[in-house]
């Protein structure tokens, strides 16, 4: 028995730490902030939740997430990656998003499709329920 | 005097704390133009944003926005979004690991689009329709799947990005009786991301 709840709970130890998303384009500087730590992102380095992602003056990325929702931020941004949960087989799921400052785009994936407003963005007055498909943010 | 000074005072701090502009707009799907929506709640104001370029200025009323000069001040941040994950299926000669002739012919415009992404995640699942033994086919699924993968690995995607799994007759796209040839169940799906 303990075991079994030995085992469930490295089940979910892995699932948190599970990769959200992977950076697919990358140009000038961007950074992932990660548990107080600035890493240098380049194309193919996973994201995680609890993520940052910081672009310079120069900069610009781009993120597919596992339900295949498509992310980009332009220069000078702050983006946290909040909570990211996604069941592959049932497709719920909870995404939210916060813009501290900066450009973002979205295409929404397989989450909202499932369920409208499982995705939620949120800038620092508003947030966002997102019930489908492309939208642009911008906070200045 | 002071009351010059406790404006001036007043101005600062709202310089200072000033927040920051915020402006969100839907846009129609580049792919197929279709528009969803976005609801946008601040404070006790709700706007639905459900046309395309519908827009929304620090929780103010809805107003369409001109699509040259969204794309214009969004343009290095569209820029950067990723390929939309996509699907792409091969089809196969009855019983072989060999491609139909159609679908070779596919084969150049699949690797150009493949070449587009800087560090693709790939799936190969192969299948097969329902002649033969079970088992077999199991065999067979994976074959297709492997030599496919094998392509993949040629046109220079590193084989570690590349996953391959065998599903044999279990996901037939036309659903047939057991032992019925079936051309478009004998494929392999390549699920790009």
């Amino acid at each position: 028995m303990r075991w079994i709840v030995a085992a469930v709970l490295f089940g979910f130890a892995c699932a948190a730490a599970a990769e959200a998303g992977q950076i697919k384009t990358a140009a000038g500087s961007v950074y992932l902030e990660r548990s107080g730590k600035r890493l240098p992102a380049s194309v193919g380095m996973p994201v995680e939740q609890s993520d940052t992602l910081v672009t310079g003056a120069d900069g610009t990325a781009g993120i597919t997430f596992t339900d295949n929702s498509l992310l980009s931020v332009g220069p000078n941004s702050v983006l946290e990656i909040q909570k990211y949960v996604f069941d592959t087989t049932t497709h719920a799921g909870q995404f939210d998003a916060s813009l501290k400052k900066g450009t973002l785009a979205v295409i929404s994936g397989k989450m909202v499709k499932q369920s409208p407003e499982a995705m939620r963005v949120r800038t620092p007055s508003s947030i966002m329920g997102v019930r489908g498909t492309e939208f642009v943010v911008k906070v200045d | 005097m002071a009351a010059l000074a406790a404006v001036a005072l007043l101005a600062l701090v709202y310089w200072v704390a000033k927040p920051p502009n915020e402006s969100v707009t839907v846009l129609p799907s580049a792919i197929d133009g279709h528009v969803g929506a976005v609801v946008v709640t601040r404070g006790d104001k709700q706007r639905v944003l459900d046309k395309a370029y519908a827009t929304t200025r620090n929780g103010d009323a809805v107003l369409i926005m001109n699509p040259a000069q969204v794309d214009e001040a969004f343009a290095a941040t569209l820029q950067a979004l990723p390929s939309a994950p996509t699907v792409f299926t091969l089809y196969f000669v009855t019983g072989t690991d060999e491609l139909t002739d159609e679908s070779k012919g596919e084969l150049p415009k699949i690797f150009a689009e493949l070449k587009h992404r800087p560090v693709p995640d790939v799936q190969v699942i192969g299948h097969t329709d329902s002649v033969g033994e079970y088992r077999a086919n199991d065999q067979l699924s994976a074959q297709r799947a492997e030599t496919v993968k094998g392509f993949l690995v040629g046109i220079g995607i590193a084989a570690e990005r590349i996953q391959t799994a065998g599903r044999g007759e279990r996901e037939q796209i036309v659903p047939t009786a057991d032992n019925t040839d079936e051309p478009l169940n004998r494929r392999v799906e390549i699920n790009v991301r």
